[in-house]
């Protein structure tokens, strides 16, 4: 034993050797940002003409044109877009960089719902210093107040997923259902559809934590209050219930189809007609038209359904921000490329993309207001889109531990998909996770 | 730490001689392994051990705990029923896969059978086949809606139920680890049936001993060590399950948690929640009871051996 | 595809097979039958993938999973849109996966050839602490090792290359099983003391007779390094994030994984069909060493 001893000695002493040194990054990535002096438009210029070489990390597939265009522009910058997987696994890499204080990006595409961890994880730069204040009027609020946290301003909008209700018409005039307005007509349409057709169902869905959030913020409902680091959750506020009511009837009669979004399953019911619609982002068009091919010119879009009959309450649903690494080299041309491919010329490629924008200048655009869509039959869906855009209810907010509580979702409200657990008691059981793990986290979690 | 001692394999003891210069001399041999071993194995393990002991907060920084994480882990149900669940999983899938492994390896050893070398190729395969690609073929034929079993049980009138519903998902993944693993194993087995002396059987059969008889008292016997050691390695790839509850997840969300097996676990603890040290904490306590019961079956392995 | 019915080899070391036995070991259709299930459940899935190789992206939607569609026949279209999409990226997965396994297995293969060799041909200090440790050291999960090794690999300025993947796959504790056992078995002590009264060096030793006699091992070794290599995947997707250097899985995984993006294209067509070259390629690498696995595993096994 003695012998197996030395070796593990041997061993153990040069890796206190390696830790000592993550320990003492742990310390400097708590540091933060530093303020320092403004940074004026001029500066960005200059930094925009002299160059150099910027590192983004994203998986929005248009962004390749816009680098394509930058460097057209700007020819002494060097943009290295890098696919790093997507959302959470794009995180985890980012987090994994973050830590060991090498490869960190200059840029990183990262969705509403997690910047708040980053922000105050002090991954990334405030850009206020940059003067984005200034840019407030050219976003939609919605993806607006998404990309401002805590007082400052951590990333600018890339695009945006103002919901609205996309459906089978083929499917909806076959059985004689007229598009519902609210969700208790929608409740109803579930059950005539379903009754008719064993094998249809009205949408499918086995428990989304961003869905359901979404789902509650058109409802009215704040189960996030965050105050710095005092947060608060609470699922049983008036617009959380008001989603509990009628998703409880839906899951109860199974009128929901079984099936995960995304699986190849799923683009094989959105294609034959035994989905009959989804509530869902903006964005969905782009991944109808290549991932559903078998639907086109059956689907619409709609107005998403309100809870209360009359209103036009609206959500966001996904979208995603560009935003600059606490840890990366070049800030200013940083922000140069941000500016560029969300608030400039970007904007309009993404556009011609297929991408659905943030900025408010592109919403009113007459000529992306006429666009006709030949998936849903020559609709001129981007109307319904801009009005959804415009009527998002405000005061919505994420946990500043978003990223881990959707990753918990499916261990207790999805236990209300499969089991006799209720919603509420799915819900219940999510926020006493979510407030143990921000307890843990050093947050006030109330 | 205590390190069980396995199945060590039979060694020539050359007996008195100078055993420092052997040790120099087989140190340039074994180093090599070791010194990359060291660096991919022990010093990542050594940094867990020390990251365990430290606990990491989003606000309020890094702290020393002790043996906090421990603690923690020990009285954390969600782990336990991790432990349980791979436990289930040990009891059940390996004995069906090992046996149905040596069920074919016997086979291929009998030369009785036609076309050995098709069926060797065949039943190996699936071990070739990545993950990402087993878990597409399988997540296909699972799906109950337009998959094979919705298929079936819309062209033949079947009612198969969902394979992927909470009470079948461990199941379904042990018949996925089956399919991967039976050929592996197989290998193993048919190997060691190749260096047992022909002669023995031979004389066996002019004993007037049948085919299960010689089964049972020389072949079995023969190849008992690579029994004890491919019960091991299955031992350590049940507790560390993790590429088939991961991927499947996607199709099955809420019948998969995050804490299915200890090892999905220690992954959500570190990717999903930045939760590295306790993590960590887990992994070792894991790491341990794998080695007390490797030990355990090592043990029984080898007193049976008489 | 090897459908011999008939297995001349013989493996090393086994008696010439007798008249009276050779009588006994008549086929049996009952035991091939059975054997057929085995095979057929091995198989089921994979057709799974042949059949759906030959659909487009529309096709694989609509059709029954296990037969063909009436689609167009699309498997060369699927080839060919394979090798050439984003940039023909998939040739450069292909190239990479080679250099890994070429360097992965046969490092891993090379070190555990030493290392078994020492351990079954040399009485030493610290023997019996080196297969408990590395036992030891295996029932860790790999999962939670992968943060450390990420962040002392970024320390080395080792991620983002190559050696992050090709150095973790250079150890294989199974091959070094394997290698211990055969070794101990293949090698006659009596040569190697012989070599030593004659004066060789230690090296020469192994090099001019031991290697030879273990050649069997090696290529089973080989074996199983390659197919560990080859289904790499968790350790390269947290120490790789510039697709160049992506090995296939994970390359393919990224495939996969575009559909659920916005405005992400889905090619499950062309992941089916890289995943069934992936298949083909390793199958023709198993058929090339095929002659050698009898007798390699052969005196691989345990033997009492």
């Amino acid at each position: 034993m003695s012998r197996f001893l030395k070796v593990a000695a041997v061993a153990s002493a040069a890796v206190l050797a390696l830790a000592a040194c993550g320990g003492g990054d742990d310390d400097s990535s708590s540091a933060g940002s530093s303020g320092g002096a403004t940074v004026t438009d001029a500066q960005v210029q200059a930094a925009l003409e002299k160059g150099g070489t910027l590192t983004v990390w994203a998986w929005e597939p248009t962004l390749k044109d816009v680098v394509t265009k930058f460097q057209e522009k700007y020819p002494n910058v060097k943009v290295d877009l890098v696919n790093a997987g997507t959302g959470d696994k794009q995180y985890t890499a980012l987090q994994n960089a973050i830590a060991a204080g090498k490869g960190v990006p200059d840029v990183g595409q990262i969705e509403y719902y997690a910047l708040p961890q980053f922000a105050i994880g002090k991954a990334l730069t405030n850009l206020g210093t940059y003067g984005a204040e200034s840019l407030k009027a050219d976003f939609n609020p919605g993806p607006w107040n998404s990309v401002n946290s805590g007082g400052g301003v951590y990333g600018l909008p890339m695009d945006s997923g103002p919901m609205a209700l996309y459906y089978n018409k083929e499917v909806f005039d076959k059985y004689k259902i007229e598009v519902p307005k609210t969700w208790t007509e929608y409740l109803d349409a579930a059950r005539k559809l379903h009754k008719a057709d064993p094998k249809a169902y009205i949408t499918n869905d086995t428990g989304d934590a961003g869905f359901t959030t979404s789902m509650i913020w058109q409802a009215g409902g704040k189960p996030y209050q965050v105050d710095g680091t005092n947060v608060t959750i609470n699922f049983n506020d008036p617009g959380s219930q008001e989603f509990v009511k009628v998703w409880q009837t839906l899951i109860s009669e199974k009128l929901l189809a079984p099936i995960s979004s995304w699986s190849d399953q799923w683009f094989q019911g959105i294609g034959n007609g035994s989905i009959a619609s989804l509530a869902t982002g903006a964005w969905m068009p782009a991944n109808f038209v290549s991932s559903a091919p078998g639907g086109s010119g059956k689907w619409r879009a709609a107005e998403l359904p309100q809870w209360t009959a009359g209103s036009n309450a609206s959500a966001e649903n996904g979208g995603s921000s560009l935003a600059i690494m606490d840890k990366g080299a070049n800030k200013e041309l940083a922000y140069g490329f941000l500016k560029y491919a969300n608030d400039g010329d970007g904007v309009q490629i993404r556009v011609d993309g297929g991408a659905f924008p943030a900025t408010s200048k592109t919403l009113a655009d007459p000529e992306w207001l006429g666009t006709e869509f030949k998936y849903f039959g020559g609709q001129k869906a981007n109307e319904i889109f801009a009005k959804s855009a415009q009527n998002v209810v405000t005061g919505w907010s994420y946990l500043p531990f978003q990223v881990y509580a959707n990753s918990v979702f499916n261990d207790t409200v999805g236990k209300a998909y499969v089991s006799d657990t209720t919603l509420t008691d799915g819900l219940k059981a999510w926020q006493d996770q979510s407030t143990k793990y921000g307890n843990e986290q050093g947050f006030t979690v109330k | 730490m205590a390190v069980p001692q396995l199945a060590a394999p039979p060694a020539v003891s050359p007996g008195g001689v100078r055993r420092k210069r052997r040790s120099y001399r087989a140190w340039q041999f074994v180093g090599p392994f070791m010194i990359v071993f060291a660096l991919v194995f022990l010093a990542p393990i050594a940094y867990s051990i020390y990251l365990s002991l430290y606990r990491n907060r989003l606000i309020g920084g890094n702290a020393f705990v002790g043996l906090d994480n421990y603690r923690q882990a020990l009285e954390d149900s969600q782990f336990w029923s991790a432990v349980g669940r791979v436990g289930l999983f040990l009891v059940v899938q390996v004995p069906i896969m090992l046996f149905l492994a040596l069920l074919v390896a016997l086979a291929l050893d009998s030369g009785r059978l036609y076309g050995k070398s098709f069926f060797r190729v065949t039943i190996f395969l699936p071990y070739a086949v990545p993950a990402v690609v087993a878990a597409l073929m399988w997540g296909f034929i699972y799906g109950s809606q337009f998959g094979l079993v919705g298929n079936l049980n819309d062209s033949l009138g079947w009612s198969l139920p969902d394979p992927l519903k909470p009470s079948l998902i461990l199941a379904s993944i042990g018949n996925i680890v089956t399919w991967e693993f039976i050929g592996y194993n197989m290998l193993i087995f048919y190997s060691a049936l190749q260096v047992v002396p022909k002669s023995l059987y031979e004389s066996a059969a002019i004993d007037g001993a049948g085919q299960f008889r010689i089964i049972r008292s020389i072949k079995l016997p023969a190849i008992r060590g690579a029994l004890v050691i491919a019960t091991i390695f299955s031992i350590i790839g049940s507790f560390q399950l993790f590429n088939e509850p991961a991927i499947l997840r996607n199709l099955a969300p809420n019948a998969i948690t995050t804490y299915f097996t200890p090892n999905f676990y220690a992954y959500s603890l570190t990717f999903s929640g930045q939760q590295f040290n306790y993590s960590a904490a887990v992994a070792v306590v894991m790491a341990v009871i794998t080695m007390i019961v490797a030990y355990v079956v090592q043990l029984r392995g080898t007193k049976e051996l008489g | 595809m090897t459908t011999t019915t008939v297995e001349p080899t013989v493996a090393k070391g086994r008696p010439p097979v007798t008249l009276s036995s050779k009588k006994r070991r008549k086929g049996s259709i009952t035991l091939t039958v059975l054997t057929s299930l085995m095979a057929l459940y091995a198989l089921v899935p994979l057709a799974w993938l042949l059949i759906n190789s030959t659909k487009t992206q529309d096709g694989l939607f609509s059709s029954f999973g296990l037969w063909f569609d009436d689609g167009p026949f699309a498997l060369f279209s699927n080839i060919a849109d394979t090798f050439t999409y984003d940039d023909g990226i998939f040739t450069r997965w292909l190239g990479n996966t080679l250099l890994y396994v070429v360097a992965g297995a046969g490092g891993a293969t090379f070190l555990a050839v030493l290392a078994g060799y020492g351990l079954a041909k040399f009485d030493f200090v610290g023997k019996k602490a080196v297969f408990a440790i590395v036992i030891g050291a295996v029932a860790v999960p790999p999962t939670a090792l992968a943060v450390p090794t990420f962040l002392m690999f970024s320390k080395m300025g080792l991620t983002n290359t190559p050696w992050a993947v090709i150095i973790p796959s250079l150890i294989s504790p199974f091959g070094l099983y394997l290698m211990w056992t055969f070794a101990a078995q293949a090698i006659p002590t009596e040569m190697l003391e012989a070599a030593r009264v004659d004066g060789a060096s230690e090296f020469r030793t192994f090099f001019r007779l031991s290697v030879p006699l273990l050649a069997p091992g090696i290529v089973t070794t080989l074996l199983f390094t390659m197919v560990a290599t080859m289904n790499n995947y968790f350790l390269p997707l947290i120490m790789l994030k510039d697709p160049d250097w992506y090995p296939l899985t994970v390359g393919l995984n990224a495939w996969n994984a575009q559909a659920a993006t916005a405005g992400g294209e889905a090619v499950f067509n062309l992941v089916i069909t890289g995943s069934l070259v992936t298949i083909v390629l390793l199958l023709g690498a198993f058929l090339l060493l095929q002659r050698y696995w009898q007798s390699g595993l052969a005196a691989g096994a345990v033997k009492e």
